[in-house]
């Protein structure tokens, strides 16, 4: 194929006589192409001892490359998992898996470096110039493939036989439809679920690491917390679920200190309840300031003050920290005096 | 039968055991009529062509440990009593999908180097396609006749990210469930369909029994089944286009040169593929990755502080973070803009280095194939544009671990986060301008050096007490190389108005369009190479020292 058969504007571009084009630098053209320099031979294409040093280092790699194998196989037989080593300056290691890392890296390396070596040293490095061809087809094939696929269409009389046409569109349309609606069971309708958690009225805190109900006087000024509702056991088949949506924390304040009308409200001698369900996507709340009254949470850093209502003060958060109200049952015991008013964790489309 | 073609077969009968191997393959599979065109492939040299292989090899890696990890991992989340040998665990309660990467890394033998050896490579195959795909850009590899495979470039990267993210959320740990999390709030976000799809991904209420199940088919089989799929296109388009080369002596847009595929790249690529197996197996023997028994099985009211995704979902970490909290409450339904648009800016973040290629060829108008790579200085509105868009990319890596620059810097967090919500706006604008700025300072000195030569650093005393310095003329090589590239002239759409002054109409999408071709190739935007004029009256005449 030469480059005549092919349009202009699909050639590609500067062919002509700065580029492209082999030439000695003339008076027309000083930045003529000047073709490939000279080759410049390499020690190991004129020294064959050279070249010898070269196979040497070569076999040498591909040998270390057995050993290191050897030694994988020893290693994986001979090292116990459990063992731990101390490496300077990284620490301690399971000593299996630095031995088989290091063993199997060697292994794969040597293969790499020596036949890379090869590669540079042994084989020909005479660089060869091979044509491009456009990668359009030239104009003759265009034809022959417009004019076939014509015939074909022609044949089948798809653009004649419209209703043959059309239905057979409306049927591939409609059939992927079958697939779509077998997608409807990966999961049950949301209905109200994202509303409810497990608080109601009577149930009481229980401390989550003691797993023991609270009482007002285990809560002291400055410590925070985390309390699950009373019946949530951690062998629950729904345990993860509902604590996704049940965990609480729990912090006490000097009720002179709560700015909020309603938290104050809600609280019981100053201890408040809040959700730890971060409101912007769902992390849980860790990180509490003493001082502040401030929580933030570890994933976004969103800032929410316990001492006014758990506003947003800093971060991405969208809305306040859902309280939960509480109070103390005959028996001395925290407890909750409902569900929480409106649904905990990230804000969804139907929170309203 | 023929006494020719009796002879035929007889010195086919006498032929080297390799050779009759291969003509009864050939006979079956046509396979010489493919050797003949490929065998001795030219493939040009240089180091950032060693990109792509990096992805390629690591992607090999994945295949191969992550079938391996499949033999021992347990997809399910009935949570099971652990009593392996990892004893600070022993009894705790966790999904069978936690203790089986448990047992992996502590009772399988080499499992854990086996996980450490997926993860480093995973965390491998992102950065070099991150890399790589720079390096198309900045280079203009992606021009005609590659826009296809620029899109499965940037395809494999996306469906990379989605790969690694579905992976390492599969263990079920603390932090890795935390992601997911995150995944889930991001989708409750979205207007009208967010709630409902949020509880088919999850079968219902997070985290619910069914995602680590779901995540595992969708890792394992769905997701690197398309990539194999576009691995192969990819690398059958790059033999098909046969391999870019930059300018130089004897290089041109119709020619390619280098060496042949065997036997001097069969060697160096092979051998290549060990190297990088190599040093990730290494790397995975002495840098511990993702050690989810430190961090514990995934509790939804647990968290630990410094929470990070693997580095490919950084950006959207940081999306997520410098976002304002804004809400928008109406009619009983909650608009989450605060969550909402970060998951409409993280497509958009791709989709914008995607689409760069069609909008370029559009404005040049230019319908002609390249193979010979620029320099990116010799774009530098385009250079100036990818470096804006790294600007953004690496700021919203910045804003993900806003935490730990305070942290380690001893900064204030809120500090680092208004850093972020300003620089991500401001940090493009300036790195392009800058950008742009040294591409055409670069290009004012490659046109000194054609014009004027090399500057020695030897200073010669004329008799009549001058010091001058000499210049050296470069080498015809070097001329023809730094005058090699391309430089478009900006598209005109001509007067407005015709002699008789009536208005022409012209369609806004041209005005547009010379709008963008003055940005890119206008006054501002190149420096005119030198041209033989300018080269023979400073070479020839009185100015020539």
């Amino acid at each position: 194929m030469s480059s005549q058969d092919i349009p202009d504007e699909n050639l590609p571009a500067e062919q002509e006589a700065a580029h492209g084009a082999v030439g000695v630098a003339d008076e027309k053209n000083p930045f003529a192409n000047p073709g490939l320099p000279p080759h410049e031979h390499r020690i190991q294409d004129t020294d064959e001892r050279a070249a010898k040093r070269s196979e040497r280092v070569v076999a040498l790699l591909f040998t270390v490359s057995m050993l290191a194998t050897v030694a994988f196989i020893a290693a994986y037989v001979a090292i116990p998992s459990d063992k731990s080593i101390f490496v300077f300056p990284i620490g301690h290691l399971s000593a299996l898996n630095f031995a088989l890392g290091l063993t199997l890296g060697t292994a794969l390396f040597c293969i790499g470096a020596g036949a890379v070596h090869w590669a540079r040293t042994l084989m020909s490095d005479v660089e060869i110039t091979d044509e491009r061809h456009p990668i359009a087809a030239p104009a003759d094939v265009r034809a022959k493939v417009i004019a076939d696929f014509k015939q074909g269409a022609k044949e089948s009389a798809i653009g004649r036989r419209g209703l043959i046409r059309t239905t057979m569109f409306g049927a591939l349309t409609l059939v992927p439809l079958a697939g779509v609606v077998l997608l409807r069971d990966l999961g049950p309708l949301p209905g109200t679920s994202l509303r409810h958690t497990l608080w109601s009225k009577g149930k009481l805190l229980v401390n989550m690491n003691t797993n023991e109900p609270l009482r007002p006087e285990d809560v002291a000024v400055g410590s925070l917390t985390f309390a699950k509702p009373e019946g949530l056991e951690e062998t629950d088949e729904e345990f993860q679920t509902e604590i996704a949506k049940a965990a609480l924390m729990i912090v006490r304040l000097q009720p002179d200190n709560i700015k909020d009308k309603r938290e104050l409200e809600w609280s019981h001698e100053g201890i408040v309840a809040y959700s730890k369900i971060c409101t912007h996507v769902g992390c849980p709340i860790s990180l509490y300031e003493q001082q502040t009254h401030h929580v933030l949470c570890p994933c976004h850093q969103s800032t929410f003050d316990l001492s006014d209502g758990a506003r947003v003060i800093f971060g991405p958060a969208g809305h306040a920290l859902p309280q939960l109200r509480i109070g103390v049952n005959d028996e001395g015991y925290l407890e909750a005096l409902g569900d929480f008013e409106e649904p905990v964790g990230p804000a969804f489309w139907e929170r309203g | 039968m023929s006494t020719a073609a009796n002879e035929e077969t007889r010195s086919r009968g006498k032929a080297p055991a390799g050779e009759r191997v291969a003509d009864w393959a050939d006979g079956r599979l046509g396979i010489y009529a493919l050797a003949k065109s490929n065998m001795r492939k030219i493939f040009p040299d240089h180091w950032s062509f060693m990109l792509g292989e990096v992805c390629l090899y690591s992607f090999l890696i994945i295949i191969l440990t992550g079938v391996y990890l499949t033999l021992f991992f347990h997809p399910s989340m009935n949570e099971v009593e652990y009593h392996g040998s990892y004893v600070p665990l022993q009894g705790q309660l966790m999904s069978e999908a936690f203790s089986s990467t448990l047992h992996i890394s502590f009772d399988v033998r080499g499992g854990l180097l086996v996980r450490q050896i997926h993860h480093w490579a995973a965390l491998i195959f992102l950065a070099g396609m991150f890399v790589h795909m720079m390096r198309v850009f900045f280079t203009g590899a992606f021009r005609k006749p590659r826009e296809i495979n620029w899109l499965f470039g940037f395809l494999l990267f996306v469906l990379g990210m989605f790969t690694g993210f579905t992976g390492y959320s599969l263990p079920d740990d603390l932090l890795s469930g935390t992601g997911v999390r995150f995944m889930e709030g991001a989708v409750l976000s979205v207007p009208i369909v967010g709630t409902y799809l949020s509880f088919f991904l999850f079968g219902g209420q997070f985290p619910g029994h069914d995602f680590v199940a779901r995540f595992y088919s969708i890792h394992i089989l769905l997701l690197p089944g398309i990539m194999l799929g576009l691995v192969v296109g990819h690398l059958i388009l790059v033999i098909y286009h046969k391999h870019t080369q930059f300018a130089g002596p004897g290089k041109s847009e119709k020619n390619v040169v280098g060496m042949p595929l065997l036997p001097v790249y069969a060697a160096k690529a092979g051998g290549f593929f060990f190297l990088v197996f190599g040093v990730i197996a290494a790397i995975s023997a002495i840098a511990q990755i993702n050690p989810i028994w430190a961090m514990g099985p995934y509790r939804p009211d647990q968290v630990s502080t410094g929470a990070q995704p693997d580095w490919y979902m950084g950006f959207s970490e940081g999306l997520i973070r410098f976002m304002p909290g804004w809400e928008i409450n109406f009619w009983g339904h909650t608009l989450v803009l605060g969550v909402f648009i970060p998951l409409v800016i993280f497509p958009l973040v791709l989709v914008a280095i995607a689409v760069y290629p069609f909008i370029e060829s559009w404005v040049t108008g230019d319908k002609s194939e390249h193979h010979i790579l620029d320099r990116p200085r010799n774009a530098p509105t385009r250079t100036g544009l990818g470096v804006a868009w790294m600007t953004v990319y690496l700021t919203l890596l910045i804003g993900g671990g806003n935490d730990l620059w305070a942290t380690h810097f001893h900064l204030s967090i809120n500090a680092v986060t208004w850093f972020v919500r300003i620089f991500v706006f401001v940090g493009p604008v300036l790195a392009f301008l800058i950008t742009k700025r040294i591409c055409l300072g670069l290009q004012r000195r490659d046109r000194d050096k054609v014009l004027h030569g090399r500057e020695t650093g030897i200073i010669k005393r004329l008799p009549h007490g001058e010091f001058i310095e000499v210049h050296e003329p470069l080498s015809q090589e070097q001329l023809h190389t730094l005058t090699a590239h391309h430089q478009y002239e900006p598209a005109e759409i001509g007067p407005l108005v015709d002699e008789n002054g009536v208005e022409r109409k012209v369609a806004g999408t041209q005005k547009l369009r010379a709008k963008l071709s003055d940005a890119l190739y206008g006054e501002d935007s190149q420096i005119p190479k030198p041209t033989v004029e300018e080269y023979k009256e400073i070479t020839s005449g009185h100015g020539h020292h």
